[in-house]
C-alpha cells in the first residue's frame, strides 16, 4: 500500500497509460490504412516498448524504494514490530509486485477494451502470453532489484549498482555478442546461450516469436535456438527461465537481509 | 571523557529483564560498541545518554534484534536477535526520527495492532488523551502531519499494547508542556515491573523520569548510577514566577508552556509536571536577570 501512495507510482502508471493512448493515436490509425484488422501491431509497439522502459524502471524504483525505506528510518521503526523478517522481506516483494505489474497490464486491458469497442479484432493468443511475458518480466526484474537492494547499504549506492546490471544487460543484447563472438572465435553455441541467460534477450525474441515463427528476424542465431528448443518449447522457456531467476535472486536477496544488519 | 566506572547492577534482587554480555559491534572498521555489560532488572527506569556517536541508538538497535552483532544480548532470556519476533512482542518503541510512512493513520494504527496482537482502540484513546484529534487525523498520511503529532502516534502505539519494556529515544522531545504532563502519566500507569530505557544525549531532558542513568561515551559505558527518584511521574507543581519587568521574549516563552498572566503584567502562573521542573527551571535560568520571585508548590494527586 505504500508503494501505491507513492509519486513514482503515478509516474510509472502515467507512462504506460500514455504510451496505450499514444498508440491508440497513431497505431490504430496506421493500421487500419495498413490494412490491419485487430489490435496485434499495437500489442507488438507495446510490448517492445514495454520491454525497454519496464527494467529499468522496475530496477531502480525497487532499489530506491527498499533502501531508501531503510536510509530514512522505515525498517529502523518498522522491524521494531514484531513482524517476520520472511513476511516483511517477501510481503514488499509481492506489493511492489503488484504496483508494478498492474500499470502495465491495464494498460493492455485498455487496449482490448478499446479494441473491442471499435471492433477491431483481439488477438487473445498472442495477449494472453504477452500479458504471461510481462508478467514474469516484471516479476525478474523484481526479484534482482531485490537482491541490489539487500546488497546496498545506501539508496544512492543501490541505484547506481541497479543502473550498471541494466546496462550490462543491454549490452549483452545480441549485436554486442555478435561482435565478441567474431573476435574472440567463441562458438556459435557459447554465444546463444550466453544470450539465451540475459532475460532482457529471452523476452526480446519472445515477443519476437510470435509475429515471425521462424525468427527471421534474428538470422544464423535462429537455428540454434529453434533447434534445441522448438517453437513452443522456447515460448515455454521465456516464461519459465525469468520466473525462476526472479525467484532465485528474490531467495538470495532475502537470505542476506535476514543475515544482515536490518536498518 | 575517560573515565572507566565499575559497574554495579542497580537491584540485584529483582529479576534481570535485560542483559547484555560482552556486547560488542563495528561497522567496517570502526568499533561502535566496546564489549558493553549491563544488566536490567524489571522495573528499571534508565537514562541511556551520551553525545551524538557514543553508541546509544546502536546499543538500542541491537536490543531491537536489529543489528548483528558479537557477545550476548538475553531479553527476558530470550536470544534478542535469533528470537527477535518473541522479544518484540514484549517491547514498545519510540524513535527519534518519525518514519516517513505515506499511509494515513488510521491505517498505522490498525497494522501496529495486529501485528502486536494489540486493541485499536487502547492505541486510540492513548493518542487521544495527549490531545490527538483523531476524527480530523485519521485520514490523513502520517508522513503529513507535524512533528508533535508524528511523535504523539509513535507513542500511543508504544503505549497502547502490552509491552513490559519501553525504548524510548528522546521520546518528549516534539511534545509541548501539556502532553509531556500527560505522557509522564502514562508512563506512571505502566505495571511497576515495567522496563523503562529512555535514551537522550541531555540528562536534564530525562533525569526525572528515570532511577537509574547509564552514561555511553565512544561505545563503552563510563557512568552507571541509580538516581534519587523521589519525584513521582504523575505529580504536578503549582508555579508562580513573578519578573522585575515586562519582557516579551519571555512572555512567548512563558505561554508556550502553558502559564497565563496574574495579577499584573509582571507575574505568571501555571502548572508544570512534576518530572519538568528541571527543565522548566532550566528555562527559567535564561531569564535570570529578570526574576523578582519563584514559587513551586506540589499539588496534590487523587491518591493523595
Amino acid at each position: 500500500m505504500e508503494s501505491l501512495r507513492s509519486r513514482w507510482f503515478l509516474v510509472y502508471t502515467g507512462i504506460f497509460g500514455g504510451i496505450i493512448v499514444l498508440l491508440f493515436v497513431f497505431g490504430i490509425t496506421e493500421s487500419r490504412i495498413m490494412g490491419f484488422t485487430g489490435l496485434s501491431r499495437l500489442l507488438i509497439t507495446y510490448i517492445q516498448l514495454a520491454m525497454a522502459i519496464l527494467p529499468i524502471f522496475v530496477l531502480i524504483t525497487t532499489v530506491r524504494s527498499v533502501a531508501g525505506d531503510r536510509e530514512a528510518g522505515v525498517f529502523e521503526y518498522m522491524l521494531s514490530l514484531p513482524i517476520s523478517l520472511a513476511a516483511w522481506f517477501w510481503g514488499k516483494l509481492l506489493g511492489r509486485f503488484v504496483v508494478v505489474f498492474l500499470p502495465v497490464f491495464l494498460a493492455m486491458l485498455l487496449a482490448v477494451a478499446w479494441g473491442l469497442i471499435r471492433q477491431a479484432e483481439v488477438p487473445w493468443g498472442m495477449f494472453a502470453y504477452y500479458t504471461a511475458l510481462l508478467l514474469v518480466l516484471a516479476w525478474c526484474f523484481l526479484g534482482i532489484g531485490m537482491l541490489v537492494s539487500s546488497l546496498a547499504r545506501s539508496a544512492d549506492v543501490a541505484q547506481g549498482a541497479a543502473f550498471v546490471v541494466w546496462l550490462t544487460l543491454i549490452l549483452f543484447l545480441d549485436l554486442i555478442l555478435l561482435g565478441v563472438l567474431i573476435r574472440e572465435s567463441l562458438s556459435p553455441e557459447v554465444a546463444v546461450a550466453i544470450a539465451l541467460a540475459n532475460p532482457l534477450q529471452v523476452f526480446r525474441t519472445a515477443a519476437m516469436i510470435l509475429f515471425d515463427p521462424q525468427l527471421v528476424m534474428l538470422g544464423p542465431t535462429a537455428f540454434i535456438i529453434l533447434d534445441f528448443f522448438g517453437h513452443a518449447g522456447y515460448m515455454a522457456w521465456a516464461l519459465v527461465y525469468p520466473l525462476l531467476l526472479g525467484t532465485l535472486t528474490a531467495a538470495f536477496g532475502y537470505t542476506l537481509f535476514r543475515r544482515s544488519d536490518l536498518p | 571523557m575517560d573515565m572507566q566506572v565499575a559497574i554495579q547492577p542497580t537491584a540485584s534482587t529483582t529479576a534481570t529483564m535485560i542483559s547484555f554480555r560482552q556486547v560488542a559491534k563495528r561497522f567496517n572498521r570502526v568499533e561502535i560498541l566496546k564489549g558493553i555489560d549491563l544488566d536490567i532488572p524489571a522495573g528499571s527506569r534508565v537514562a541511556l545518554v551520551g553525545s551524538n556517536g557514543a553508541g546509544k541508538t546502536t546499543l538500542i538497535r541491537c536490543l531491537l534484534g536489529e543489528y548483528n552483532y558479537d557477545g550476548e544480548l538475553r531479553v527476558g532470556g530470550l536470544d534478542a536477535r535469533r528470537q527477535r519476533e518473541q522479544v518484540l512482542k514484549r517491547v514498545g518503541f519510540v524513535p527519534q526520527l518519525p518514519p516517513p510512512l505515506r499511509m494515513p493513520v488510521g491505517q498505522l494504527f490498525h497494522f501496529a495492532a495486529s501485528v502486536c496482537g494489540a486493541e485499536v482502540g487502547r492505541m486510540e484513546a492513548v493518542a487521544q488523551r495527549l490531545g490527538l484529534d483523531l476524527s480530523q487525523l485519521r485520514h490523513r498520511p502520517f508522513v503529513r502531519l507535524s512533528g508533535g503529532q508524528k511523535q504523539k502516534i509513535l507513542i500511543s502505539i508504544a503505549l497502547g499494547r502490552d509491552a513490559d519494556i519501553l525504548v524510548m529515544d528522546e521520546p518528549a522531545a516534539n511534545l509541548d508542556p501539556e502532553a509531556r504532563h500527560i505522557f509522564f502519566r502514562l508512563l506512571a500507569e505502566k505495571p511497576q515491573d515495567t522496563v523503562m530505557l529512555i535514551s537522550s544525549h541531555r540528562l536534564d531532558e530525562v533525569a526525572s523520569l528515570v532511577n537509574r542513568v547509564v552514561e555511553m561515551d565512544q561505545g563503552k559505558i563510563v557512568l552507571d548510577d541509580r538516581v534519587e527518584d523521589s519525584i513521582e511521574l504523575d505529580s504536578r507543581l503549582q508555579c508562580r514566577v513573578v519578573l522585575i519587568r515586562d519582557e516579551p521574549a519571555f512572555v512567548k516563552t512563558i505561554r508556550e508552556w502553558g502559564f497565563s498572566a496574574g495579577a499584573s503584567d509582571v507575574e505568571w502562573e501555571g502548572i508544570v509536571a512534576g518530572p519538568d521542573r528541571l527543565r522548566f527551571l532550566g528555562m527559567l535560568s535564561r531569564y535570570a536577570g529578570l526574576l523578582s520571585d519563584i514559587h513551586m508548590e506540589r499539588l496534590q494527586t487523587a491518591d493523595g
